[in-house]
């Protein structure tokens, strides 16, 4: 195993782990299964690198794609709550409409970004090398996302969404509008996957049409190997712990690509990977029970084996 | 003694033009008193719980008026008649958010009615009060304010939401027999302290509770419901020395109806 896969792979994951932030606020927050992320990654993708093309300052296009991914979660937000479609279907709705505007944005399926500059550019031109660029820009982006996040989330508007996601019946009996609420953090959590987006494409070089599939397959699983494995005993805790899920998920993937698997089967080993998570519960339960049973097993056999040499 | 609820001819259909069509609430007329501390009973299906809910919004009313201390919130969505109304719902799960701290539960039920904004969720004053406040409940939970209300036993929980509903001293408190999920003994000490914050804090209460010994043995007034009617209006005098099976004549004699259907849902 080469160090530099590994650290390719965990470059990738901290740009990623800003999509898997995103996919955190909907879906573990708000408890929202938000599909508009497919959408909502390569629309970030497509307004950044169009922008960076027309001669858009990059920070100043990544942040216009920001915007863009917010007003699409607000869309999601607007068919859910106000036109009341459930969930799922508002998510395929925005991402099924999305790959048309994201069509209309770039003009054609791929827009390549070679010899213009990027936030990678930026930092590689202060005279740095560019593997260590890339792990920059991904860290300081990831850092201010969760300050951010961290700070908001311990606000009383903050507060409010949570409990719109814990608790909606009891939150509205507080007075809060949980209407407002969900789209709130539908465009937070949005804005997030495509400020995702953006940077990715930046760091690819190009943006494509189809770079969205799957993605929120991987921003859940993200999410669930972090909360897992680092825990989420606080807001900042699990936010930490979903950029660690989310390089240990590039690392996986990065791992098994190396051992020789066929890239066009990466997004089988994706699901697989999400499906093993999501029912890892069940399998937790399972196995404790399967243990207690055998102890009491155990002991029955102890106590007449006793009986019988007594 | 000021009025704080008026209930002017409520009327609500439910499932209007289907096979399931229920007259829920039948021109309800009613008054509460400030410091008003009302017991409401009724068998299944009588009406009780949904006067509590057209009265917090959970839905709008078909017609008539529903107006609290002056203001008239017949036609406000729940989220904005929250300023003036607390709640204890049956479920004890219902009452907390079960992924978020004690005291953040607390601190968002102190911002009831209020527009929240980018200010702290949690000061330090309000730690001090929420403690003071817990530690008055002997039940151990000042020390565990940064524990998930998750963990908390339906009991404690009824207890914290209690707190929640009463901290900011509403115009209204609505009890849905909020402790019918929990048992006896238990049951008997949230009641008690309900009794005592009520009294306390002169608040005006509606309790629904299914259990008519409780009904006679809580509270100033009591409402006994039937087919989403108010069938009986018990006030001080005549509530105080009322015995179960004078409740029991009672109803027969004003619904014209024997009791033993009901009986069971009663007792």
């Amino acid at each position: 195993m080469k160090l530099s896969i590994i650290i390719g792979a965990f470059s990738q994951g901290l740009m990623w782990s800003i999509l898997a932030l995103g996919v955190f606020i909907t879906y573990k927050i708000l408890d929202f299964a938000d599909l508009t992320t497919e959408g909502a990654y390569p629309l970030g993708a497509a307004v950044a690198a169009s922008g960076i093309i027309a001669g858009m300052n990059p920070f100043l296009a990544t942040f216009l794609a920001m915007i863009c991914g917010m007003a699409a979660g607000f869309v999601t937000g607007f068919l859910n709550t106000k036109l009341k479609i459930p969930p799922l279907l508002s998510g395929i709705l925005a991402m099924t409409g999305l790959y048309s505007v994201n069509l209309r944005i770039m003009g054609k399926a791929n827009i390549p970004l070679l010899k213009v500059s990027t936030l990678i550019t930026f930092v590689t031109g202060l005279g740095i090398k560019n593997n260590i660029a890339v792990i920059i820009v991904g860290l300081v982006s990831v850092s201010i996302v969760i300050a951010i996040l961290t700070w908001f989330l311990s606000t009383e508007k903050g507060y409010a969404l949570r409990a719109t996601g814990d608790n909606m019946s009891m939150i509205r009996a507080l007075g809060v509008n949980t209407n407002g609420m969900v789209i709130l953090g539908l465009s937070i959590g949005n804005g997030l996957v495509s400020l995702s987006g953006g940077i990715m494409a930046q760091y690819n070089g190009y943006a494509d049409i189809g770079m969205g599939t799957g993605t929120i397959v991987i921003g859940l699983a993200s999410v669930i190997i972090g909360e897992v494995l680092f825990g989420s005993s606080s807001i900042l805790r699990s936010l930490i712990s979903v950029v660690f899920g989310s390089i240990i998920y590039r690392i996986i993937i990065a791992v098994v690509l190396a051992k020789g698997l066929v890239p066009t089967d990466v997004k089988l080993l994706s699901s697989v990977l999400l499906a093993v998570c999501l029912s890892l519960p069940l399998f937790k339960e399972k196995i404790s029970a399967l243990t207690d049973t055998l102890h009491s097993a155990k002991k029955v056999k102890a106590r007449k084996a006793g009986e019988q040499n007594a | 003694m000021s009025r704080m609820l008026d209930m002017i001819n409520v009327r609500k259909i439910f499932s209007k033009g289907t096979a399931n069509e229920k007259m829920a609430l039948d021109r309800v007329n009613f008054s509460m008193d400030e410091a008003d501390f009302v017991t409401v009973i009724g068998g299944n299906g009588a009406g009780k719980s949904t006067i509590l809910n057209a009265i917090a919004g959970l839905f709008f009313v078909d017609s008539g008026k529903i107006i609290i201390d002056g203001h008239d919130v017949t036609k406000l969505p729940e989220h904005k008649r929250a300023k003036y109304i607390g709640r204890v719902f049956q479920d004890p799960r219902m009452g907390t958010a079960t992924n978020m701290s004690i005291e953040e539960n607390l601190a968002m039920a102190l911002r009831r009615g209020q527009k929240r904004g980018l200010k702290k969720g949690i000061t330090h004053d309000e730690k001090d009060k929420f403690r003071t406040y817990l530690e008055e409940l002997d039940l151990g939970l000042e020390n565990r304010m940064s524990e998930k209300a998750g963990l908390l036993s339906g009991g404690q929980r009824q207890a914290v939401t209690l707190i929640m509903a009463t901290m900011t001293k509403p115009k209204l408190l609505l009890l849905d027999e909020h402790t019918a999920a929990l048992d006896p003994k238990t049951a008997k000490k949230v009641l008690d302290l309900t009794r005592k914050i009520v009294a306390e804090d002169k608040l005006t209460a509606l309790m629904v509770t299914h259990n008519m010994r409780d009904a006679i043995k809580y509270g100033n007034r009591l409402m006994m419901m039937h087919n989403g009617n108010v069938l009986l209006d018990l006030k001080e005098e005549k509530k105080k020395n009322l015995e179960v099976g004078d409740l029991l004549m009672m109803f027969e004699k004003a619904s014209g109806q024997d009791m033993s259907n009901d009986r069971v849902l009663l007792s």
